[in-house]
């Protein structure tokens, strides 16, 4: 039995490293890197794209798939998810994506340690599209370290693409930092960035037990280490046009790398954001004031932004289950954004190479080119439309087929079908 | 963060309600079994005051307008291509390839775009959870008891709610303002028409009846977990409990009603609602997730001898269509949300065309300011979904569950929800295909007033609460 098990395993392992070589011809290629290719081939080898072009050879041998016009696009990245971390809820104990934290700070929090790949979410999410997400922890001052996840199969470590990539933050919610108003929370940030400063340069006497008392454990100070470095970067949630000048203010002041998420007002601070290099996470489908730090939220934001020169991901509005049941609407997000003023070319990059390049996997993932993982959709027309279905997805060069738990239900419930 | 784990109004505001409950209970009387039913009463004359809260909607200023050269989705027939539409006297008055155009009318181009009727969401919490949303104005569940059949969605409807505008551009016309889910039986809906008021019975749909709000399944118990209910079968005994107490005051009323001798009997504001129900007067809108509770409350509507008119979120809809056809009740749906709570667990984006393939009537709703606005693209979704799972809807069928289905819910079927002569000239204009991601509404009419155009920003209606608090280019 257990020899079984091993040769099982070994041969999954075989099949997803060296899966069989494949072209997709005639298609219409989205290479997000490059001007869109009106008619040619991409040849996927050993989980990465070997060839993209319109004057490909296909490989002898190769399983082909005649897109027959059809449109390629690399897998879409959706930058703001609980996938994995998330399944249900309102049911407790399938939520791992708070941490409790000491004084609200959870930087050694890592997602990843408690990533559920067996979650029913991934698979409707990449049938419509999304091969990677961000998985991102909440609450707190410091939320903890978010990661990249591929929505492939199999355990933890095979659908990690990296962790961390990037430190989570806030500044919308005093209340959410233990503090009652925001001037109080952006002096707890500043001195935990003091106290992780004071402590790099303490080591000896931290270890010693002979230094002031810090605000942080000693985990968590490790963790922030690197956003203070400057290495790893920062997203800090933030709404309102102070709240996002309130976090300009920090990043310029202790050098972070910083990403604003949410960025509700961010319009009316684009030519700050674009002046510091800050890139936004937002969306394109909220214009309802619902918070008094959200005032100004508008459907043009997104395209603002870039006409300002900012860096924007899309992401889902803040409504309802968009980063869970519902991250495979991002493109949907996008097709708003284009409907609010983003250009198509804009709002595709937004969903692909631009996050890609936020979390620094842009080596990898975000767009067509020889030698990128891959990580690509064969849609049956525009990927911002509702009548477009997805027909082909790979991830790391595997076409994934499973159905979803939701395709399951519909196929025992349909018409005709014995219930 | 918490940004991203906020969540829409009806499901979210509970979570905080639980301790907060005032301990008050109920003690059901016995009651003989019910007598059959007699046949309902014309509206609200066996009330002593049927109608408290008149409406005192007037329609606004209108001109003779003609949409010429259009695509018109009517809702009541295959879409026409290259065809023109007459608004006049706040009605339709000509619909057709080829209409006489009035020398006074408005012609407006619709080469190119497209025509629907306003769209209606029989699901809204607009104006009772307002935006921005605090503490202050948090008016949609009355979650002191978990029957309220006594309170009326419109005493907490701020007409000055941002959410209100917001809505009309995305092309609704009409909008059923319903309690929360926090109790079994949450009381009256109302419903209005989606205009600029500075009074809620200036938005009020003249004529249209009343709902009643109830709820099943998870949001009640866990609201009253600590004095019950606190299981589904506790859920149940609740609305038992309301309906004996109506079937006996109903009894009482009907009889003074008839000799009026004597004192009349005592009111009681909820169980005059429920008696109302029982009499057909009122239409019962029932918050249900799950297949097999969605057929316990079938089962309950006939021990009282009341009609469910729709259920609402109906996210197992799939699995009891041919039901819900049998008992002729109508399936209010989302088209993709679930995954939130356990009851929303088996949500599938075929729910609505399965629903409307097994021969219910199936319809879209939002319970969402954000979802109202784009109520075109979630049946777009739904439609899509149903051809991608081998069920094909066509967009005439799919223009049913935006238009025509919610008016049936609500019983205004008669005067709104197609384009057909006659009709309330409430329509909207589309920049292209209502079901591509691309398009937007550009103009919508209500009453043949045009009360929203894209294109003409000073005529913005900017609710109280927006002025000096939202900028003029938002």
């Amino acid at each position: 039995m257990r020899l079984i098990l091993v040769l099982l395993f070994l041969i999954t392992a075989t099949v997803s490293v060296f899966a069989q070589t494949v072209a997709i011809t005639n298609a219409k290629i989205y290479p997000v890197s490059g001007p869109a290719i009106a008619k040619g081939t991409i040849v996927i080898k050993d989980g990465l794209i070997a060839a993209v072009g319109d004057n490909v050879t296909v490989p002898a041998g190769a399983q082909t798939i005649d897109a027959n016009g059809k449109v390629v696009t690399p897998g879409l990245i959706n930058s703001l998810t609980a996938i994995g971390i998330i399944e249900i809820g309102q049911v407790r104990d399938t939520n791992d994506a708070t941490a409790k934290g000491t004084n609200n700070i959870a930087a050694s929090f890592r997602v990843w340690d408690g990533l559920n790949p067996t979650s029913t979410l991934f698979a409707p999410t990449r049938n419509e599209g999304v091969t990677t997400v961000i998985v991102v922890p909440r609450g707190g001052l410091i939320s903890g370290q978010a990661a990249a996840i591929d929505l492939g199969t199999g355990h933890a470590a095979d659908v990690l693409r990296r962790g961390p990539v990037a430190m989570m933050a806030q500044v919308s919610s005093a209340a959410g930092a233990g503090t009652t108003a925001r001037g109080e929370l952006i002096g707890k940030l500043r001195a935990l960035f003091d106290d992780v400063k004071y402590y790099t340069s303490h080591r000896g006497d931290y270890d010693r037990a002979q230094t002031k008392t810090l605000g942080a454990t000693f985990a968590d100070l490790e963790a922030l280490i690197p956003v203070v470095d400057g290495r790893m970067t920062l997203i800090v949630d933030a709404d309102s046009m102070a709240e996002i000048d309130s976090a300009l203010a920090l990043a310029r002041d202790y050098k972070l790398k910083i990403i604003i998420s949410g960025g509700a007002e961010a319009w009316l601070t684009a030519d700050r954001l674009a002046a510091a290099n800050v890139p936004v996470l937002t969306g394109a489908m909220n214009n309802i004031p619902d918070k008094f730090a959200t005032l100004n939220q508008r459907q043009e934001n997104a395209a603002l932004l870039r006409k300002a020169g900012v860096k924007v991901a899309l992401v889902g509005n803040d409504d309802s289950d968009e980063a869970q049941f519902n991250a495979r609407n991002i493109k949907y997000e996008a097709g708003n954004a284009v409907a609010y003023g983003m250009s198509y070319d804009d709002a595709l990059r937004a969903v692909t190479l631009t996050p890609a390049e936020l979390f620094g996997l842009s080596d990898h993932i975000g767009s067509l080119q020889a030698g990128r993982d891959a990580n690509l959709v064969v849609w049956s027309g525009d990927p911002f439309e509702f009548s477009t279905q997805v027909e082909h997805v790979f991830i790391k060069g595997r076409e994934m087929k499973e159905k979803s738990r939701q395709d399951l239900l519909t196929d025992r419930y349909k018409p005709g079908a014995r219930r | 963060m918490n940004s991203i784990v906020r969540v829409a109004a009806c499901f979210c505001l509970l979570l905080s309600l639980a301790g907060q409950l005032v301990s008050q209970t109920q003690q059901p009387s016995p009651s003989p079994p019910a007598s059959p039913a007699p046949p309902p009463g014309p509206g609200g004359t066996s009330l002593p005051n049927a109608d408290p809260f008149p409406s005192t909607y007037k329609p606004f200023a209108r001109t003779t307008t003609v949409i010429r050269n259009a695509t018109i989705m009517t809702a009541a027939g295959p879409t026409m291509t290259n065809a023109s539409i007459l608004l006049r006297d706040g009605k339709i008055a000509a619909v057709g390839p080829a209409i006489v155009i009035p020398a006074d009318a408005l012609v407006i181009d619709g080469t190119g775009k497209y025509v629907t009727p306003g769209i209606i969401d029989v699901h809204s919490h607009i104006g009772d959870y307002p935006a921005p949303g605090v503490d202050a104005n948090s008016d949609g569940n009355e979650a002191t008891n978990p029957v309220t059949a006594n309170v009326w969605a419109e005493h907490s409807v701020w007409p000055q709610d941002p959410q209100f505008p917001r809505a009309l551009a995305g092309g609704v016309t009409t909008m059923q303002i319903l309690p929360g889910s926090a109790n079994l039986i949450g009381g009256r809906s109302v419903v209005l028409k989606v205009v600029p008021s500075r009074t809620v019975q200036g938005m009020k749909f003249p004529g249209a009846k009343y709902g009643l709000k109830m709820a099943c399944g998870e949001n009640p118990k866990r609201v009253y977990q600590t004095r019950g209910p606190s299981t589904r079968m506790g859920n149940v005994a609740g609305y038992r409990a309301a309906w004996i107490q109506a079937e006996s005051y109903r009894r009482r009323w009907d009889a003074w009603n008839t000799t009026h001798k004597g004192d009349p009997p005592a009111r009681d504001l909820g169980l005059e609602t429920l008696a109302e129900v029982l009499r057909g007067n009122i239409l019962v809108h029932n918050h249900c997730y799950r297949a097999d509770e969605m057929v316990q409350m079938i089962d309950i509507a006939k021990e009282f001898g009341y009609q469910i008119r729709a259920f609402h979120h109906t996210v197992e809809g799939y699995k009891i269509a041919d039901l819900l056809k049998a008992n002729n009740i109508g399936a209010a749906e989302w088209a993709d949300w679930g995954g939130f709570k356990m009851e929303a667990n088996d949500s599938v984006k075929a729910n609505l065309a399965i629903t409307e393939a097994l021969g219910a009537r199936a319809m879209i709703h939002s319970d969402s300011a954000l979802g109202a606005q784009r109520l075109n693209q979630e049946v777009a979704k739904a439609m899509y979904a149903g051809r991608a799972a081998g069920i094909n809807i066509t967009e005439d069928q799919a223009i049913k569950w935006l238009t025509i289905n919610p008016a049936w819910a609500l019983g205004l079927d008669d005067r709104v929800g197609s384009i057909e002569v006659g009709k309330n000239a409430d329509v909207v204009l589309w920049s292209g295909n209502p079901f591509s991601v691309y398009s937007k509404a550009e103009k919508v009419w209500v009453d043949g007033a045009m009360l929203f155009d894209r294109s003409d920003a000073t005529q913005k209606w900017r609710t109280d609460f927006e002025l000096g608090n939202v900028k003029e280019s938002n």
